[in-house]
């Protein structure tokens, strides 16, 4: 009986302590959602009564607008453009027939183990030495960076997963390496390449402490509220924004999940 | 046309075509970078990025200066407590996952990585409503009756450690439970078989073969929050300036670019050194299963 109870004891304490880290890390999370509904400009308690005011605010506002139109554009290309070298990394790194795969893989996987600030700055100064300047372009290549690491492990892990057997048979076949990578390793990899696009994508459309070195007069999302964060009387807004991004971010980053386990389940069931 | 391609260039042409890509961008865009800014960190701010001088002032003045030292020494106390506290609080996370998971494993790492992909301004912002004098956490203690005057949550280095602490939380977890997942459970048989208690099996063969996560946890969280700019200017205040807030007005309002690329290298020499360490760290506590 007593050997019973611990066993039951440790899971049930340790249960409770999983239910109150999942409430730390969500509930300042909800009251964003929960205040941009409310009737007034403080966030503060007693809520003052329903109102959808700071979203019809929203609707209205061209420059907000347009912040989003640049965050679209700019999360599109760095998360191709991310996407297709991470690609190309991993296929050479996995593959291994150049002895410059290996270190190339390694610099590409380096921007995790640099602070924001640094990469922001770094950027900032090769953009100005070439004549760039701080400009959309610009923020998409430190976005191509920054995202880089993210595509580069989900696509490299894939593709170590695929069967070496299905490109030698390719091969044996008489496919050359350009159409065994068309023909073969694209199509399995497909999977891991639609999570990549998804992940990199939302990882630049959230990305501030890089683009805020890199923006110029054409802002992204995050520097528009960042902008607004100055001015209280903004925040119910910056709320009503803030919750309609975090929707679109749980939907984005639930549809990568789905792919990348329905993929998962396939490989494990062509396997078996 | 790609075929023709791979037969003027034959396999080795194949290799080198596919390597391209990959070498192009990240040696103009990673390394090129960096090394732009080690040379403009030993010139002299006239304007130029090319033309000036070199000089050392700029390093010697991070270095020497007792103000850099103390703001730097901040940004590393404030960054190894939150690392401590984020990876104290997800080792037990990650544990209940790993070994008590069940059929809700893939939901609950689902749940908790979750947050990991929602905009990093928007989770402090939340913080900033929370904590602020007038805001969420102050009325609702005022209308519980619990505090007569709003206290001074805000504008404080303990505002930054909680509110960094949370942003990173879900870097953490991941890596710890992974390194635990992969702990074989007959290690954990052959110890409750031996007589070893739980305990003891816990502290002698689950948490030494789950160092390596705990140390890539400690570093994935380490790393972005020792060079924070935006925590410490929504809801740190004056008293909590971090290595990352002078970096950025060095390229912004100050405008001394060389001084402010000086400052990123040598806050690039202490992470370095933090990362060495936990490498040696590393190879003297994780034994790999």
């Amino acid at each position: 009986m007593s050997a019973g109870a611990s066993r039951a004891g440790p899971p049930r304490l340790l249960a409770g302590y999983v239910v109150a880290y999942l409430v730390f890390l969500y509930l300042p999370m909800v009251l964003i959602p929960l205040f941009s509904f409310n009737d007034a400009v403080q966030a503060a308690f007693p809520l003052k009564g329903f109102t959808l005011g700071w979203y019809r605010a929203l609707a209205a506002n061209d420059s907000l607008k347009g912040a989003v139109a640049n965050s679209l554009l700019v999360g599109a290309a760095s998360a191709a453009a991310a996407t297709a070298c991470g690609f190309a990394i991993a296929y050479a790194d996995v593959r291994g027939r150049s002895r410059l795969a290996r270190p190339v893989a390694l610099a590409a996987r380096l921007p995790i183990l640099m602070p924001g600030v640094i990469l922001g700055i770094a950027l900032l100064v090769l953009v100005n030495l070439v004549g760039l300047g701080p400009s959309l372009p610009a923020v998409v290549a430190g976005h191509v960076v920054f995202c880089l690491p993210i595509a580069v492990v989900v696509l490299r892990a894939r593709l170590a997963a695929l069967p070496r057997s299905l490109e030698e048979a390719a091969m044996d076949l008489g496919a050359d390496e350009w159409t065994t990578l068309r023909r073969v390793v694209l199509p399995l990899a497909a999977p891991a390449v639609a999570s990549s696009l998804m992940l990199t994508f939302i990882t630049s459309f959230d990305e501030f402490i890089v683009a805020f070195f890199l923006t110029g007069t054409e802002v992204t999302l995050p520097i528009y509220i960042w902008s607004q964060l100055r001015f209280p009387k903004s925040l119910p807004s910056v709320m009503a924004l803030g919750s309609l991004i975090l929707l679109a971010s749980v939907l984005v980053v639930a549809l990568a999940e789905w792919i990348r386990r329905r993929a998962g389940a396939e490989a494990a069931a062509a396997r078996s | 046309m790609s075929s023709e391609a791979a037969a003027r260039h034959g396999p080795r042409g194949f290799d080198r075509l596919a390597a391209a890509p990959g070498a192009v961008v990240t040696a103009t865009l990673v390394l090129l970078p960096l090394a732009l800014v080690l040379v403009l960190s030993v010139r002299v701010n006239d304007g130029t990025l090319v033309a000036a001088r070199f000089t050392l002032d700029n390093l010697a003045g991070v270095v020497f200066d007792p103000l850099y030292r103390m703001v730097l020494a901040r940004s590393l106390a404030i960054a190894a407590l939150v690392t401590i506290a984020t990876v104290a609080a997800a080792y037990p996370v990650a544990y209940a996952i790993a070994f008590h998971g069940g059929r809700h494993k893939a939901l609950l790492l689902f749940l908790v990585s979750l947050p990991f992909w929602t905009s990093y301004l928007l989770r402090v912002f939340a913080w900033k409503i929370v904590l602020a004098y007038n805001g969420v956490l102050n009325s609702a203690l005022a209308g519980l009756g619990l505090v007569g005057a709003p206290i001074g949550l805000i504008n404080t280095p303990g505002a930054v450690v909680l509110t960094l602490a949370h942003a990173y939380a879900a870097f953490a977890i991941l890596p710890i439970y992974v390194a635990l997942d992969a702990v074989p459970r007959s290690l954990i048989e052959g110890a409750a078989d031996l007589g070893a208690r739980p305990w003891t099996t816990f502290t002698r063969v689950v948490l030494p073969l789950s160092m390596p996560g705990v140390l890539s946890a400690a570093l994935v969280v380490f790393v972005p929050t020792v060079g924070d700019y935006v925590t410490p200017a929504l809801v740190g205040g004056p008293s909590s300036t971090m290595i990352g807030s002078i970096i950025q007005s060095q390229f912004g309002k100050a405008n001394d670019w060389p001084f402010g690329a000086a400052v990123s290298v040598v806050a690039m020499a202490v992470v370095a050194v933090a990362l060495l360490l936990v490498a040696a760290a590393d190879r003297r506590f994780g034994r790999r299963a």
